[in-house]
């Protein structure tokens, strides 16, 4: 033990270091912007970009796989009929002879369009209603909640089965009859988002300040709620792109001559016990594209989530 | 003293909030005061006792339930649209909390020029100068202007919330427990910060804080509030030296000295029991229950601020 009443300080032992050459308001960290710190955690996710690899390759084949094996979806040849995978056709022919590569091309962009297109129309409706019934509260978000619990209320195949009746099986239609109930689940994810935030400091200075309300909500709660939106975003294309090829596998979705991947799926599955491999193919295309978004969706959690930053 | 401007008015102001199907939370209940112009205000009292309350209902931040706030003359609490924008833009707060007042997504040049945009003071080139100026100002540099608010510390961060309200070129601030989130060092810095800017621009402050010492050092005049009501208000030397309401002296005798001599030798008075729940509140002066002196009328009659010395108001039965 060291005896601290023995040691005695001469005046001569201290001297003034000053604070000259030290600079307190300097931050050694590189600035990042909130979203190259995403992509960072993101990148770090091995499983996330093996996802967003297959997402890629996917599209890729959809956009340019028509023009690569260079044939006509809608070209029919019986004397080609039911050709297995081969050098020329590489997914083989159906019954009619057209090419299944092809055809699998062109019903994926159907697919992811109208995956895409659902996607859009209802997050852009679920969230300008569920931030207004998050915003403004009272009345205005008791209306809003009770309109959402009647309409999720109403069996979703029996709405469509409607429309398609009412509408005629077009491709609005289906967009139609699948957002009609799916953006009620954004909107209250947005509003119960929109009113947590709404109790913080920062908007009630924006409102200090004299912001508008459509201010406060373009500038500083949407923003900040983006990053549950993208996530949900992600996760709901593939549950789009399912819908719809369940629905056109019992018959309600896309009519010939245009078809989809659930549409293929529909046709082939007759010639399962012949030809599984034309019934493979469609299936397959459509576990890769809602595995990759999956797996993107679950990296943007994590990535997007500020409790797991380093 | 007759030559001062009152500045903001506040007349018998009060805020309930309704808690359940019969309960009331009286936060703010019927508080009337007068901040002159160029002076600062200070407001204290025990947790829960209606501070913040009160300054973000003088800034319109909550509607009132009852009462008037009387701005430069003209009555604030029911203005809309233009109106209501053209008083914040001569009014403005400071929060408590650094972390939860900015916007995380934003970067600091477009928090502190947010004032800036809503009233189109500036546009291009003068709003970026204007921002770095602030930036200045608070003591940052203008490379700071592209950082998020993540990357600063608290005390930095509280700063740039000033700056903030300092963009617009506001009158009167309400420094809402501006550093009661803060460590001692950073509390002085802030608080000096704050001083320097009264001198050089002449602001009105109302400033609401708990710890007293600091309140002494920055205030001309210092109000009481316990449970939604003011007990006490004075001119800040007054109030330290010669305390009048038994809640206030009990509050001065709580106050540190810092020589550890003088602090043995100081009787502190102890107060009795919990502050009582300001839901539904008992008639009668709100301190009875745990005052000292505490009388039969006391529990009955709601005592009145009267002038006791000049510029000195008590609400006690007991001062004559």
């Amino acid at each position: 033990m060291v005896e601290n009443s023995k040691i005695v300080y001469a005046e001569d032992d201290f001297e003034v270091v000053g604070t000259a050459g030290l600079d307190a308001e300097k931050i050694s960290k590189p600035s990042i912007t909130f979203w190259s710190d995403v992509w960072r955690r993101f990148r770090s996710n091995k499983l996330s970009m093996l996802g967003l690899i297959i997402l890629i390759l996917v599209v890729l084949m959809v956009i340019f796989g028509p023009v690569i094996s260079g044939k006509d979806y809608q070209y029919i040849d019986y004397s080609i009929a039911n050709t297995r995978p081969n050098g020329t056709y590489w997914f083989g022919t159906d019954e009619m002879g057209r090419d299944i590569f092809t055809r699998v091309c062109y019903g994926g962009r159907i697919s992811i369009i109208i995956g895409i297109a659902c996607t859009v129309v209802s997050f852009v409706i679920g969230s300008a209603l569920g931030g207004i019934a998050g915003y403004l509260g009272g009345k205005t978000d008791d209306f809003i909640m009770r309109v959402i619990e009647v309409i999720s209320s109403i069996p979703y195949l029996v709405l469509v089965v409607i429309l398609s009746f009412v509408m005629g099986r077009s491709m609005f239609s289906l967009v139609f009859a699948m957002t009609i109930t799916a953006w009620t689940g954004t909107a209250r994810m947005v509003r119960g988002q929109v009113m947590q935030l709404k109790g913080q400091d920062f908007v009630s200075a924006a409102t200090a300040l004299g912001s508008s309300p459509a201010r406060i909500i373009i500038k500083h709660l949407l923003p900040n709620t983006l990053g549950i939106i993208i996530v949900n975003l992600t996760l709901s294309i593939p549950s789009f792109i399912f819908s719809e090829s369940f629905l056109s596998y019992i018959g309600l979705g896309v009519q010939p001559p245009e078809t989809s991947w659930g549409a293929l799926a529909s046709l082939y599955q007759t010639r399962l016990m012949f030809d599984p491999y034309q019934l493979f193919f469609p299936c397959l295309m459509i576990v890769l594209t809602v595995l990759s978004f999956h797996l993107i969706g679950d990296g943007l959690t994590d990535a997007l989530d500020p409790k797991l930053r380093k | 003293m007759s030559e001062k401007k009152v500045l903001v008015e506040v007349k018998d102001l009060k805020k309930y909030f309704k808690v359940g199907r019969n309960a009331i939370l009286k936060a703010v209940d019927g508080i009337d005061f007068k901040i002159y112009k160029g002076e600062t205000l200070g407001l204290v009292g025990e947790s829960g006792c209606g501070k913040t309350t009160c300054g973000k209902t003088v800034m319109g931040l909550y509607p009132a339930t009852s009462g008037e706030i009387i701005f430069d003359g003209i009555k604030v609490n029911e203005l809309k649209g233009k109106e209501k924008k053209a008083f914040t833009r001569k009014a403005q707060i400071i929060f408590q909390d650094p972390y939860s007042s900015l916007d995380p997504r934003m970067t600091v040049g477009d928090i502190i020029g947010e004032g800036i945009d809503i009233h189109g003071l500036y546009t291009g080139q003068q709003r970026t100068e204007k921002i770095y100026e602030l930036l200045q100002t608070i003591g940052l540099t203008s490379e700071h202007a592209n950082r998020f608010p993540h990357e600063f510390s608290g005390g930095q961060r509280q700063r740039i919330g000033i700056a903030r309200a300092l963009a617009i070129e506001p009158e009167f601030i309400v420094c809402d427990e501006p550093i009661s989130a803060l460590d001692v060092s950073i509390q002085a810095q802030i608080i000096n910060l704050l001083i320097r800017l009264q001198k050089e621009r002449g602001l009105t402050y109302l400033f609401i804080a708990h710890d007293l010492s600091m309140v002494k050092h920055i205030s001309d005049r210092v109000g009481v509030m316990y449970l939604g009501k003011m007990v006490e208000m004075a001119p800040s030397y007054e109030l330290y030296t010669n305390p009048k309401h038994p809640y206030t002296e009990a509050l001065m005798s709580a106050i540190p000295i810092p020589d550890p001599e003088e602090e043995r030798k100081k009787k502190r008075i102890e107060i009795e029991g919990e502050i009582p729940s300001p839901i539904n509140p008992k008639p009668g002066c709100r301190f009875a229950s745990r005052c000292r002196y505490a009388t039969e009328k006391c529990t009955q009659e709601t005592p009145q601020l009267k002038e006791v010395s000049p510029e000195h108001f008590v609400a006690c039965h007991c001062i004559k």
